[in-house]
C-alpha cells in the first residue's frame, strides 16, 4: 500500500489528507482474500455460483450455505467475511418484505441493490461502526428483465453483465471478459461458471472446494433456486474436462 | 416560555385548559361486521391416493353475480391447495400471508418443504388470533395435501374451529355435498376404497347439486387433484370445469315466485 494510514487509518469519518478513508479500503483487503464468488447475467436469466474452500474436514457437506434466497426473485451471495454477508442477506430480506407488504408486488431488483447499497455506505461514515467485509453480488429477474448487481463495502452499487470478487477475481474476470453474455443461455452460464471456478481454483490447490451454483432464469419461473444436482454434476464434469484440456494444451 | 416544540403555537394550558381529544375517540372502535363480496362453498374429499378439492370462480356482490372468474384455490408450497370460501379481500389477505409463508420458508437450508399440517395448523392460528382479535377473517378454509404420504383434508372456519375429516365442504356445501361425498367417504378409512376417478366424480356431481340449488354458485369451477405419484406429491389444478349435462326441465315445475301467469 502507497501510504499507510499514519494514524488517519482509526476512523470511518476521517479522511487522511490526500482524501482516502483508510477503513473502508482495509474492508476491501477482507474482501481480496475471500473465496471467490461469480454472478453472470446472461440470455434468459442470471446464475450466482461461489468457490467455498473446505475449512475443516469435519463439515458436513452441502451445510452452512454461501448462497442465499432475498425474495422469490433474487439471490444474494459475497465474499469476504461470512457473518457480515449473512447480515446483508438479513437486510436484503427486510428491504424485499417491506416492499411487497406496502406495495403487493416484488421489489424491483435495481431498488433493492440501491437500497442495501445505502445501508452499506452509511457503515462507511460514522465513526462508531466499522465498514461490511464483503463484496455482495445481487441477481434476479424482474418485470423489467434480469439484473446483476456488485455492492462492496464503501456502498459502491454498479450492474454488471458479469461480476467476480474475492480471491480469484482477476482470473475469473479474465475468462468471463471471453463470455458473450448476449448469446449466452443461463444453461450454458452454470456450466461456464463452473469451468472459471476451476480454472481460478488452479492458483489455490491445495485446499478442497465445494462448488455452489444457484440461478433465476425465465424457464424456471423466475424462481432463485440451487441449479438441480444433475446439472451441476454435468457442469462440474465439464469444467473438468475443459481444465484437463487446458492443462494438455 | 414552552420549551418544547410541540407546545409552540398552540393555546396554554394554563388559560385554555388542556386539550380535549376526546371527540377522536367517542365512535367505539368496529371491524370488519359483514362479508362483502364473497365466494360461496368450497368442497373436498379424500380418496385411495390422495385429495379431490374444487370451488367455483365467482365472486358475489350480496345476490349480484360481480364477478365470474375469481380463483379460489390457492396452491400453497409444492403439495398443498387451500380452497377459500367467503369475504373475497380476506381472501387476498391469506394469499398474501401465504406467500410471505414460502418466502420465509424457502430462506431455510436445507429447503424444508410445507406440508399441509403445517399450513393447517399455521392458518388455524391467524384465524383465530384474527377472532380473538373481534376482527375476523371471513373465510372457510379448505385445506388439501398430504401427511406422511397419506391424504389429509382439513376445514377451518372464521372462529377457528377446525376439524380433519374424509369429507368436508363448506357453507351449502355442507348441507348439499357432504351427503353425496359421504355415500362414499363416511368414515375415516373409508377413502381407501375409492378410487381417484370415483372421487373426482363425486365432486364433480357435488359441484352440480351445488349449481342447481345454491343460488351463489357458478357451473364454471376449478377443481385441483392431489396424489402421489411414484411416492412423489403431484398437483393438478384444472381450470374452468364446467357442470356437465345440466337439465332444467325441472324448471318449469317450480312455483310461488317469478313470473307466473297462476
Amino acid at each position: 500500500m502507497t501510504s499507510i494510514g499514519t494514524g488517519y487509518d482509526l476512523s470511518n469519518s476521517v479522511f487522511s489528507p490526500d482524501g482516502r478513508v483508510f477503513q473502508v479500503e482495509y474492508a476491501g483487503k477482507a474482501v481480496e482474500n475471500g473465496s471467490t464468488s461469480i454472478g453472470i447475467r446472461c440470455k434468459d436469466g442470471i446464475v450466482l455460483a461461489v468457490e467455498k474452500i473446505t475449512v475443516s474436514k469435519l463439515l458436513k457437506l452441502g451445510a452452512n450455505k454461501r448462497i442465499q434466497t432475498v425474495d422469490k426473485h433474487v439471490g444474494v451471495v459475497y465474499s469476504g467475511m461470512n457473518p457480515d454477508g449473512r447480515h446483508i442477506v438479513t437486510r436484503s430480506r427486510e428491504e424485499a418484505r417491506h416492499w411487497r407488504d406496502q406495495f403487493r408486488e416484488q421489489m424491483p431488483i435495481p431498488t433493492l441493490a440501491a437500497n442495501v447499497a445505502s445501508y452499506v455506505q452509511l457503515y462507511t461514515v460514522y465513526n462508531s461502526v466499522r465498514p461490511f467485509g464483503v463484496n455482495t453480488i445481487i441477481g434476479g429477474v424482474d418485470d423489467e428483465g434480469s439484473h446483476l448487481y456488485m455492492i462492496d463495502p464503501s456502498g459502491k452499487s454498479w450492474g454488471y453483465r458479469g461480476a467476480a470478487s474475492g480471491r480469484g477475481r482477476q482470473t475469473v474476470n479474465n475468462e468471463l471478459e471471453k463470455l458473450d453474455f448476449d448469446k449466452l443461455t443461463a444453461a450454458e452460464a452454470v456450466k461456464e461458471a463452473a469451468r472459471i471456478l476451476y480454472v481460478a481454483h488452479e492458483d489455490n490447490k491445495d485446499k478442497d472446494f465445494e462448488l455452489e451454483i444457484s440461478w433465476v432464469t425465465e424457464a424456471n419461473g423466475r424462481v432463485h433456486e440451487f441449479v438441480p444436482e444433475s446439472l451441476l454434476a454435468e457442469a462440474k464434469i465439464y469444467a473438468e474436462e475443459q481444465l484437463d484440456a487446458d492443462v494438455e494444451g | 416560555m414552552q420549551h418544547t416544540q410541540e407546545k409552540w403555537g398552540r393555546p396554554r394550558d394554563d388559560v385554555y385548559g388542556p386539550y380535549d381529544a376526546s371527540y377522536l375517540n367517542s365512535e367505539p372502535r368496529t371491524q370488519t361486521l359483514q362479508p362483502t363480496v364473497t365466494g360461496t362453498s368450497v368442497i373436498g374429499m379424500k380418496f385411495n391416493n390422495g385429495v379431490v378439492i374444487a370451488a367455483d370462480n365467482l365472486a358475489s356482490y350480496g345476490s349480484l353475480r360481480r364477478f365470474i372468474d375469481q380463483e379460489r384455490l390457492i396452491k400453497v408450497g409444492s403439495e398443498t391447495v387451500v380452497g377459500v370460501g367467503g369475504d373475497v379481500s380476506d381472501l387476498q389477505t391469506i394469499e398474501e400471508i401465504m406467500e410471505g409463508l414460502e418466502i420465509s420458508e424457502s430462506y431455510d437450508e436445507p429447503a424444508q418443504s410445507l406440508t399441509a399440517p403445517n399450513i393447517h395448523s399455521y392458518l388455524q392460528r391467524i384465524m383465530y388470533k384474527r377472532r380473538s382479535k373481534l376482527d375476523p377473517l371471513w373465510n372457510a378454509l379448505v385445506i388439501g395435501g398430504f401427511k406422511n404420504d397419506e391424504p389429509y383434508l382439513a376445514f377451518i372456519d372464521l372462529l377457528g374451529t377446525t376439524y380433519t375429516a374424509p369429507a368436508v365442504a363448506s357453507g351449502f356445501g355442507s348441507y348439499l355435498a357432504i351427503p353425496i361425498l359421504r355415500k362414499l367417504v363416511d368414515r375415516e378409512g373409508d377413502q381407501q376404497n375409492v378410487s381417484k376417478e370415483q372421487a373426482v366424480d363425486a365432486i364433480k356431481e357435488a359441484m352440480k347439486v351445488l349449481f342447481y340449488r345454491d343460488g351463489r354458485a357458478l357451473d364454471k369451477y376449478s377443481l385441483a387433484i392431489l396424489s402421489k405419484k411414484d411416492g412423489k406429491p403431484d398437483v393438478e389444478i384444472l381450470k374452468d370445469v364446467r357442470v356437465e349435462n345440466q337439465n332444467w326441465s325441472m324448471a318449469k315445475q317450480i312455483k310461488g315466485f317469478g313470473t307466473q301467469d297462476e
